[in-house]
């Protein structure tokens, strides 16, 4: 090693002399390239939307899903490696589970966001581990409070709570427009249509691969239990997505 | 007639202390009242005479032992410690039912070498007011109202005739007093002071009733 600043990046045990952990911002690109995964906390219920890159024309719709049910009110929107995500949505149910039989209630989705931070955050302190090139969002309803919550827990270990929050690749152009609307007075349904477009907006037909939406939902309508967003509305939301968009260019046409 | 036969409980090692015992716990409109005897006996001794069997697991938690003291005193502050860090980690009150639940793990994983009969009752912002039964072999019940001790059987027909739902807290007061003191003169193994705690949203007060002012007596 040279010159300072060169060979730190190999291990997450070691600091770089300008106090970064190389590793863990590695596994954080990893996110940064995946397809884009939304969510949103509206006003009745928190709504999670993923733009599922499709890797072959000849995958059966509806594999290699990217929203995972966690328990009867929580639910996980995953971006990065899916492999490594699939471990931190096991990890999530295997906490539930055991929140359940230690403590006779439901965990509250605060405390399973922060949970989930320090098993992410543990694979950032030993030489023998790698972290997680995932991020997952996190939707769910705290039964005691009355309360829906949408956090996000990223591979250095952090934990944020959001009212809006995006991750992969196109996490930036989806906060603007996401900064734009105004999703607490919004209710689940109204937000669907416009998480919808800005997918769609953010995809670059002729650039990406095509994909699969995928949303999910803890709200009212579905008496607060996680669910799969109906197919059918999936659809009307999608369509109403790509004519909005199609008269948006109508207009700007015009001008 | 030697010790090992003068044993009320055969679960009961020779000389080890007991609290034959008259506990309960009532729901009411606002909170829950628990209530108990003061008698700790080893066999036909008494040990102590004005003893406190309501033993607190958390702000708004309690719990009426029964059975072996030494039993029920270690399930009690391994409860009231799991509850003192699980309060810390999920920032708020914890649930009656959790304190339950914790108590019932005990009992149940270790129900051939535990002698213990109790009741956790409390008050919680989810449930209110709210009262759980764990017997000997580790089952957990929410009641309404819960007797137990050695003295609650004598007392059984009493409190199925009168209690009764949303009582007010005076009336459940006198309804505790009645019961217990009933069963403080049939059983040889409860007696001395009653002792009462009032749990409701405001928080906890304590009182008793001293033995020469029971509503029933000898």
């Amino acid at each position: 090693m040279s010159s300072t600043g060169a060979g730190y990046d190999l291990s997450a045990t070691t600091f770089s002399p300008d106090g970064k952990i190389f590793q863990v911002e590695y596994a954080t690109k990893a996110v940064e390239n995946s397809g884009t995964a939304m969510g949103v906390r509206c006003k009745d219920g928190v709504l999670l939307a993923v733009e599922k890159l499709l890797i072959s024309k000849m995958l059966v719709a509806g594999s290699n899903r990217r929203v995972h049910g966690v328990s009867k009110h929580v639910g996980m929107a995953v971006a990065g490696l899916s492999a490594d995500a699939r471990q931190i949505v096991y990890r999530g149910r295997d906490e539930v589970a055991g929140y359940i039989e230690n403590y006779g209630s439901q965990m509250p989705p605060s405390m399973l966001a922060d949970r989930l931070a320090q098993y992410v955050h543990y694979f950032t302190l030993h030489g023998s581990l790698r972290p997680f090139g995932a991020s997952v969002l996190v939707a769910g309803y705290d039964v005691e409070l009355k309360k829906h919550e949408l956090y996000v827990v990223e591979p250095s270990g952090v934990m944020y709570r959001y009212f809006g929050a995006a991750v992969g690749k196109g996490r930036q152009a989806a906060k603007t427009e996401m900064e734009k609307l105004k999703f607490d007075d919004m209710t689940c349904k109204e937000a669907m249509k416009q998480v919808c477009k800005i997918l769609h907006v953010l995809h670059d037909e002729a650039k990406d691969k095509p994909f699969e939406l995928e949303m999910s939902w803890v709200c009212e309508e579905s008496g607060w239990k996680y669910q799969a967003v109906p197919q059918a509305q999936v659809k009307e939301a999608e369509e109403w997505a790509k004519e909005s968009i199609e008269s948006d260019e109508m207009d700007d046409d015009e001008d | 007639m030697d010790i090992a036969t003068q044993q009320e409980y055969p679960g009961l090692k020779d000389g080890e202390i007991s609290t034959g015992t008259t506990i309960m716990a009532v729901q009411y409109d606002g909170g829950v009242i628990m209530g108990a005897d003061s008698r700790t006996s080893t066999g036909t001794y008494v040990a102590n005479r004005v003893s406190d069997k309501i033993t607190s697991l958390h702000d708004h938690i309690y719990a009426c032992r029964s059975g072996s003291a030494a039993d029920t005193q270690a399930i009690t502050d391994y409860v009231r410690y799991f509850l003192a860090s699980h309060s810390v980690e999920l920032g708020r009150l914890p649930l009656v039912k959790t304190a339950a639940k914790m108590a019932r793990g005990l009992c149940y994983n270790n129900k051939d070498r535990l002698l213990a009969g109790m009741i956790i009752a409390g008050w919680d912002p989810v449930d209110g007011g709210t009262v759980y039964e764990i017997p000997l072999g580790g089952t957990m019940m929410k009641q309404k109202f819960a007797i137990g001790g050695s003295g609650s059987t004598y007392i059984y027909g009493h409190v199925d005739a009168a209690f009764k739902e949303n009582m007010t807290k005076e009336e459940a007061q006198q309804f505790v007093r009645k019961a217990i003191s009933h069963a403080m003169a049939r059983d040889g193994s409860s007696g001395g002071v009653i002792r009462m705690v009032v749990i409701d949203k405001t928080g906890v007060s304590c009182e008793y009733i001293p033995g020469d002012q029971l509503p029933f007596g000898p």
